[in-house]
């Protein structure tokens, strides 16, 4: 009976997002436990870089004020970030969702299916969301769950102005330019 | 904790936690479906409160287990200074970045191993970039991220309570957040 509930829910396609929640809850207090980390995933991208630029040419990056506070190296942070995206495939495999897509059905309704235009914006998005998340120090991870539940004053303003942000520009898009 | 401080001190070993949090961290990411660009957008156009329902749910549950691990000593307080300068500024431009790329830095990842093209291209592309921008930007704009301190560190020492009276009232606060929610019919 139990087996049969676990493996059923396995291959469900959506989960309650009150359990999702409540299991990411549990997740960042172990990962505070096992890692003393608090679970965000920003800093990994600034590990990717670094190493990619220490492979290219090393004394640039041994130059750069930043790499001095956030050494780039293989770590816990950079690892979380391949985690992610293996434990998203499994998922999506075992939900039976998994496809391979370049324009989301909410762009193009909006904008057309012209993959360089989405390619376009994505990119510009990206830039400045990794601009941002190093300049508030955190992501919606780092500042909206794992600071708020440590009641970060700092993480709640931050996660108040990544939606105030994300709200006003997502409304023009949408309603003014699409 | 001697045990709890050799294994955070065990390098391979950490690494090899990170990559397993972040399997499970991303399998109930997708299972959620906010590794969907639909959604995340539904959600900064208000049409679908996923998003903020998983986000609360995670703190509802997150803030009690913590301030419990905290009280036993088994975890430490992570919570840092913040500045206008740094939070609100950031967080802002966080926030457009947030709506043309329609992922976060987490669920973009998430979004890649479901196979959305564009998370890997633009997103994977895009933050790369961004880091290398803000890297060298980052000795000239330092004046800014330390412009205008807040005068506390935590939301208790704010409100001049209790941390456990603190965690109270926020429960309460988001319970009632949700359950509105769901009375609204969202």
């Amino acid at each position: 009976m139990l087996v049969n509930v676990t493996t059923g829910l396995l291959f469900d396609t959506t989960w309650s997002p009150y359990l999702v929640g409540a299991g990411i809850g549990i997740l960042v207090c172990l990962a505070l436990l096992l890692s003393d980390r608090p679970i965000g995933c920003s800093s990994g991208y600034v590990k990717v870089r670094g190493l990619i630029g220490r492979a290219i040419d090393s004394r640039h990056i041994e130059k750069k004020e930043y790499y001095r506070d956030v050494a780039p190296v293989v770590d816990w942070s950079l690892a979380l970030i391949p985690g992610i995206v293996i434990g998203a495939f499994i998922s999506s495999m075992l939900s039976g969702t998994f496809q391979v897509i370049v324009v989301p059905a909410l762009w193009s309704a909006t904008f057309g299916s012209n993959a360089a235009g989405r390619i376009a914006v994505a990119l510009a998005g990206g830039v400045l969301l990794a601009l941002g998340a190093r300049w508030a120090g955190g992501c919606t991870s780092g500042h909206g769950i794992s600071g708020s539940i440590q009641l970060s004053l700092a993480s709640m303003i931050t996660a108040a102005c990544f939606f105030a942000g994300g709200i006003a520009t997502a409304m023009f898009l949408f309603y003014v330019i699409g | 904790m001697p045990l709890l401080s050799r294994l955070h001190g065990n390098r391979g070993l950490q690494i090899a936690l990170g990559l397993l949090f972040g399997v499970a961290f991303g399998f109930l990411l997708q299972k959620g479906g906010v590794t969907n660009y639909n959604v995340i957008i539904g959600q900064l156009l208000l049409t679908d409160f996923t998003v903020l329902k998983v986000m609360l749910s995670a703190v509802i549950v997150g803030m009690i287990g913590y301030h419990f691990l905290k009280h036993t000593g088994y975890v430490q307080s992570h919570a840092a200074e913040g500045t206008i300068g740094s939070n609100v500024i950031g967080g802002l431009i966080f926030g457009v970045g947030f709506a043309l790329l329609g992922y976060c830095p987490g669920t973009v990842a998430g979004a890649v191993g479901t196979g959305a093209l564009d998370a890997l291209i633009g997103g994977f592309g895009g933050l790369i970039i961004g880091v290398a921008i803000f890297v060298e930007v980052f000795p000239r704009i330092k004046g800014i991220l330390s412009r205008g301190p807040f005068p506390v560190v935590t939301v208790p020492e704010l409100l001049g309570l209790n941390q456990w009276v603190t965690v109270i009232i926020m429960e309460i606060v988001m319970i009632g957040f949700l359950w509105f929610l769901t009375w609204l019919g969202y």
